[in-house]
């Protein structure tokens, strides 16, 4: 298939997701755009995690510190002076937190450098450790910054976080992130570049007899992915209007890393559609936790009881299909029209 | 240091805690050659390989490419320096087409990166044709181009050896280090090779320095040889002095051998 008719297909495959948000915002009710907005961010924490986990090999279970990073400073950034007048009340934020202003776009995108900066910093020490030892101080490093986010009350207000976030973040301004998240990614992973990575995590030292500087390689993997973790983060605290510190408990990194095992470590198109059905799903399989009649006998509803079910499609997942999804290949226009030819022939 | 001379060791040795795997290691490669390697298995040849190739960071001794020394440099700046080397078992990016493995290995001579490709400069786009069109070059010189787009795992064992040297020679690299290149082939194809090997040698102006088992390839097509056993260099020489080197029979056969012989 030609390069011209690969971008012509993209565009229009933009265009009707684009009809179908316009569509979306004045029919659907808000509950059901709440669950679209999540699927965007959703799908570029996941997207961003992939980077990290799936195409370089890098076991990081920090995403969660780095969408807390993201979270705050947009928040500081797009709350007006006299909102954090108001909000803090434990003690008095720091001056500079109190009147850092800047619109939207700027905010995330501070979010976004800012996580970018903590993973450099992160990352500098910690990718020179093996696989589960990495998995568990980047564990390490989230649950760090949970804990500073409680205690340093002048810049995060504590315990108590933000509430009345400006609700910037609608459809528009998530897909659109979604977008630049996707775009980024797949060029960054097409360019030889991403072949590199992808050496990697075949083979570290055939990666280095071939020249791969793998520790600067590893390093840029952990900041774009972790800059696009901490621009989900500033989305998020927008979308919901409000946070605090025990919302970035380890449990929102393994939402994340399902959604990314469940679309396949190393395919974008799995994550992206893992990213839809989980989210979707999250949401529908709150029924389980309400109260059920069962032949005349109550049984009482049990909150998280969805996360156990998670929980075991996660491991039914990695008993049984471990590739995923999706598994290493991606959808793409050419596998598409194969399958339309084969079904004319 | 001579002029001919592209890569030499000095009295280069490997200690692990107390076992010497290598001990007072001195070669001098000529420029052009093609030069072996030998010695009975655990000899300590793939350590040589390691400490030229930066893997391992020699006890003592020194190692000069090119007049230049690159003693306990990382693998990544020795191969930036020119040298590089496939494995003795092949490790190939399996997941990765047969053109990608070539550009893996090409990257290192890129000069555009990742943010050019996002942003889609014109340099960028040069550079990436240039270099896709370079990588087929290698691989049908190898002959491997009618199978650019497959995946490398789904290779035949002789392909996967001939890719991972194209991969190699994707580094622009000016010495070349083969960790036997011939393991796993029967008489036919180590014959091929034998050929292959000096194709690349005058196609790329090499220098080649290869570990072998396969005393045919050895004898064959190298033209100096030295000689390894328990980390100690036995003998060096041309090919005919190293078959009739009383030690060398003795290293390889045993005492009675050399009774008989």
């Amino acid at each position: 298939m030609r390069r011209g008719q690969i971008i012509l297909f993209n565009c229009l495959a933009m265009i009707a997701a684009g009809l179908f948000l316009w569509l979306a915002k004045d029919t659907f009710d808000g509950y059901k755009i709440q669950i679209l907005n999540l699927i965007a961010i959703n799908i570029i924490l996941a997207l961003s995690l992939n980077l990290i986990y799936g195409f370089t090999g890098l076991f990081s279970l920090g995403h969660a510190g780095f969408m807390a990073i993201g979270a705050y400073v947009c928040s500081i950034l797009i709350m007006t002076p006299d909102q954090k007048d108001m909000l803090f009340i434990l003690e008095p934020a720091y001056d500079w937190v109190q009147n850092a202003q800047a619109p939207f776009l700027a905010a995330v995108i501070a979010g976004g450098l800012a996580a970018a900066l903590a993973g450099i910093i992160v990352g500098y020490p910690l990718l020179r450790l093996g696989d589960d030892y990495l998995g568990i101080a980047t564990l390490g490093f989230a649950e760090i910054v949970r804990v500073l986010a409680n205690n340093f009350p002048r810049l995060t207000n504590g315990a108590l976080g933000f509430k009345g976030i400006p609700d910037y973040a609608n459809l528009w301004w998530n897909f659109g992130w979604c977008l630049v998240t996707l775009y980024v990614i797949v060029r960054l992973l097409q360019s030889n570049t991403g072949n590199v990575l992808k050496a990697i995590r075949d083979d570290e030292a055939a990666a280095r007899a071939m020249g791969v500087n793998v520790f600067r390689y590893k390093l840029l993997s952990f900041t774009v992915g972790a800059f696009f973790a901490g621009v989900g983060g500033a989305l998020l605290a927008s979308l919901l209007t409000t946070i605090d510190p025990k919302m970035f408990l380890f449990t929102l990194t393994f939402n994340i890393l399902m959604i990314v095992v469940a679309g396949g470590l190393g395919s974008l198109s799995g994550t992206v559609m893992a990213g839809i059905g989980i989210t979707v799903l999250l949401e529908w399989l709150r029924v389980v936790e309400n109260p059920v009649d069962l032949f005349g006998f109550e049984l009482p509803g049990v909150p998280g009881m969805r996360m156990v079910v998670f929980s075991l499609a996660l491991i039914i997942i990695i008993l049984f299909r471990r590739e995923g999804l999706m598994g290493m290949r991606e959808l793409s226009w050419q596998s598409v029209a194969r399958v339309f030819s084969r079904g004319k022939a | 240091m001579a002029d001919d001379i592209i890569l030499a060791t000095d009295d280069v040795t490997m200690r692990f805690g107390g076992l010497a795997a290598v001990t007072d290691f001195s070669i001098a490669v000529k420029r052009g050659s093609i030069a072996g390697l030998i010695g009975p298995n655990g000899a300590g040849k793939t350590t040589c390989f390691n400490m030229i190739t930066g893997f391992y960071k020699p006890t003592e001794g020194r190692i000069l490419y090119e007049g230049r020394e690159v003693t306990g440099l990382a693998p990544h700046k020795v191969c930036k320096a020119g040298i590089a080397r496939t494995f003795q078992n092949i490790r190939l990016f399996g997941n990765e087409t047969v053109l990608e493995n070539v550009m893996i290995g090409r990257h290192l001579r890129q000069k555009t990166g990742w943010l050019q490709a996002v942003l889609f400069t014109p340099a960028y786009l040069r550079e990436d044709k240039a270099m896709r069109s370079h990588c087929l070059e290698l691989l049908d010189a190898v002959g491997l181009a009618d199978l650019a787009d497959d995946k490398a795992n789904s290779l035949a064992y002789g392909a996967q050896r001939r890719l991972e040297i194209a991969r190699a020679l994707a580094t622009d690299p000016g010495f070349l280090l083969l960790d036997e290149p011939a393991a796993g082939m029967n008489p036919h194809e180590s014959q091929d090779l034998m050929g292959f090997v000096r194709t690349i040698r005058d196609d790329f102006n090499l220098t080649i320095l290869l570990i072998e088992h396969d005393m045919k390839v050895v004898m064959g097509i190298c033209e100096h040889i030295w000689v390894l056993d328990y980390g100690v260099t036995i003998a060096q020489g041309n090919p005919e002095a190293i078959r009739r080197d009383p030690k060398v029979i003795l290293a390889y056969l045993g005492e009675e051998a050399l009774d008989h012989a």
